[in-house]
């Protein structure tokens, strides 16, 4: 708790992406109209009755945004999941032995994080088609890179302390090593990656489904959401300020939270 | 100089890898493009013959090669939708692009360098604060919203431009850049939050090194320190991700052009992935990835450059 008060990143961004989090998991179960139901009137401005107003459609606009921003956040879980596991895979292996096939790798996930990863996407999107599925696949391999640069980067630095090497003495199995002993402690490195990630599989799945290319409808995420909304930004403005806000909201608690673990892990 | 030619052959080798994957990406695209080109109830000979005329039925590597020389003479393939040279198609557009990309970028160093390197003098704490808390929250609003606030407020609020016009280059230079100038800002804008915190980060870690400490205690005075030696090193680490910025920067145009409906080459690029008109699709991806290959070469000179501790190793 005190050092909760000592680091305000921590503490405020914790709150927001809490309840971030939480009203994106209520929004599963319950949201206050249908999301797809077209019940009220065109374009209502936000009232008691519609909290953000309603669209185009007569759709309650903040039962999309929550299961809008539902659909982001599952997408970006996916990515995360899949570049963190197949990163900390790659990273260990790599890291702990070395070599040259660490050599290879090490070069072709830096050739890959010189590239902006909207761009891969696209590339692979153009090829492959777009689609939710499709999306996930291609970000999720893109995320890969930089989760092995961290990970192989801690396993370097663990694999020569005496700790390990007293296991290996002990004839602990590599596998039980790289997986029970170093990585728990590369956690205080590997959580703020892990929330930064999140931050631009939000990012970059909002910015493919605004182009078009990611979610497909009658689906929407808060990206799609938004590219719709600018066609009536004359009309009914709260839409897309609704549909950013929720994404800034989204990314700013995450990114706060990132900052903040980033600064317990160096003052520990 | 040895350095430099070093860097020149893996920019070279570079290069090429880039291409021949870019090429490499659009060859295990399922279907056969002269369906798309002929329609499906095109003779088998038809499609033979076409197939021959574009070199399909040649083995990959002499295409690869046909393809390379064609690019580097300037010839890119021709568009399977509007039968035009793709060359053509792009001309104006790169154009507009480029300026797009030079206009945010010097937004970018303009703006996001004083102010890095004010939040890094900074010393009353709450002000400190007050910056930091601030920076992170512009850095976490995406360009395409900023985009839309943009459109909204200069746009449709206070009409100082038409959301959805643009005038090119080949008309009006002036009303062009004028056009350019939200764009550009909206994707500079996080960028610039983000080179924020990192020069000021840069400068606390440089301010806590032993030299400060040793400059100080021959009685110089903190703002000479700051000027004389921090800057100059805590401005090192920028360049790289300056150069990095320039990469995000290109690819943030695809997006931001669509917020401002803007003629470049990432309408394009849309439009012809929707299409799957693949030559155009390939060729814009090449151009981008040379450029930011060609980034990323520049930035290490210029850090070997301002930096001489790099050319002794």
């Amino acid at each position: 708790m005190k050092k909760l008060i000592h680091n305000p990143f921590l503490l405020i961004g914790g709150c927001i992406s809490g309840v971030m989090t939480a009203l994106i998991l209520v929004g599963y179960v319950w949201t206050p109209y249908s999301a797809t139901a077209m019940e009220g009137s065109k374009f209502d401005s936000p009232s008691l009755v519609h909290l953000l107003g309603t669209d185009s459609y007569g759709r309650d606009i903040f039962s999309r945004v929550l299961s809008g921003a539902g659909t982001s956040f599952w997408i970006a879980l996916c990515v995360v999941a899949i570049g963190c596991a197949a990163g900390i895979l790659i990273g260990s292996l790599c890291g702990y032995y070395g070599g040259p096939a660490d050599l290879i790798l090490t070069r072709v996930c830096d050739s890959i994080t010189a590239f902006p990863s909207i761009l891969l996407a696209l590339v692979i999107v153009s090829v492959v088609g777009g689609g939710a599925v499709n999306v996930v696949i291609a970000l999720g391999i893109l995320f890969i890179p930089s989760f092995a640069r961290i990970v192989r980067g801690e396993f370097t630095r663990c694999r020569d302390l005496n700790y390990i090497r007293s296991a290996r003495l002990m004839g602990v199995s590599d596998a039980r090593i790289m997986f029970c002993h170093i990585l728990p402690n590369t956690l205080p490195v590997l959580l703020p990656a892990i929330t930064i990630g999140f931050n631009n599989a939000i990012l970059s799945e909002a910015s493919m489904s605004f182009l078009g290319l990611g979610i497909q409808p009658p689906n929407a995420s808060l990206g799609s959401m938004l590219s719709d909304s600018q066609i009536y930004l004359k009309s009914a403005p709260w839409y897309a300020m609704s549909v950013g806000g929720t994404m800034v909201l989204l990314i700013l608690g995450f990114s706060l939270l990132s900052e903040g673990l980033q600064r317990q892990a160096r003052q520990n | 100089m040895k350095y430099i030619l070093k860097k020149g052959f893996t920019l070279i080798i570079t290069l090429f890898i880039v291409s021949l994957l870019a090429f490499l990406a659009f060859q295990v695209i399922p279907g056969d493009p002269t369906t798309k080109l002929l329609g499906t109830e095109a003779t088998e000979e038809a499609k033979a013959e076409l197939r021959a005329e574009l070199g399909f039925d040649q083995p990959v590597p002499v295409r690869y090669w046909n393809w390379l020389t064609d690019f580097l003479r300037g010839d890119m393939g021709e568009s399977y939708s509007y039968h035009m040279p793709v060359r053509e198609m792009l001309g104006e557009k790169l154009v507009i692009t480029f300026l797009l990309t030079l206009v945010s970028f010097a937004f970018t160093i303009l703006l996001s360098i004083p102010l890095g390197i004010l939040a890094g003098s900074i010393r009353i704490r709450w002000l400190d604060s007050l910056i930091t808390a601030l920076d992170q929250v512009v850095m976490s609003i995406p360009p395409f919203f900023i985009g839309i606030v943009a459109c909204f407020v200069f746009g449709i609020t206070l009409r100082w431009f038409v959301p959805g016009n643009f005038i090119s280059y080949t008309e009006d230079w002036g009303a062009c850049l004028g056009y350019l100038i939200l764009p550009a800002l909206s994707i500079a804008i996080p960028r610039i939050a983000m080179t924020v915190k990192m020069l000021r980060g840069a400068i606390h870690r440089e301010l806590e090194q032993d030299y400060v400490r040793t400059a100080r205690s021959r009685g110089a005075g903190r703002g000479d320190v700051l000027r004389r030696h921090v800057f100059k090193n805590a401005l090192l680490p920028v360049i790289t991700f300056l150069a990095v910025s320039a990469a995000e920067i290109m690819t943030g145009t695809i997006i931001i052009e669509q917020v401002f409906t803007i003629p470049g080459v990432g309408q394009l690029l849309l439009a012809s992935i929707s299409n799957r008109d693949f030559p155009v699709v390939q060729a814009i991806v090449v151009i981008l990835a040379a450029w930011i290959v060609l980034v990323n070469f520049a930035a290490d000179l210029l850090y070997q450059l301002v930096d001489p501790r790099i050319r002794l190793r």
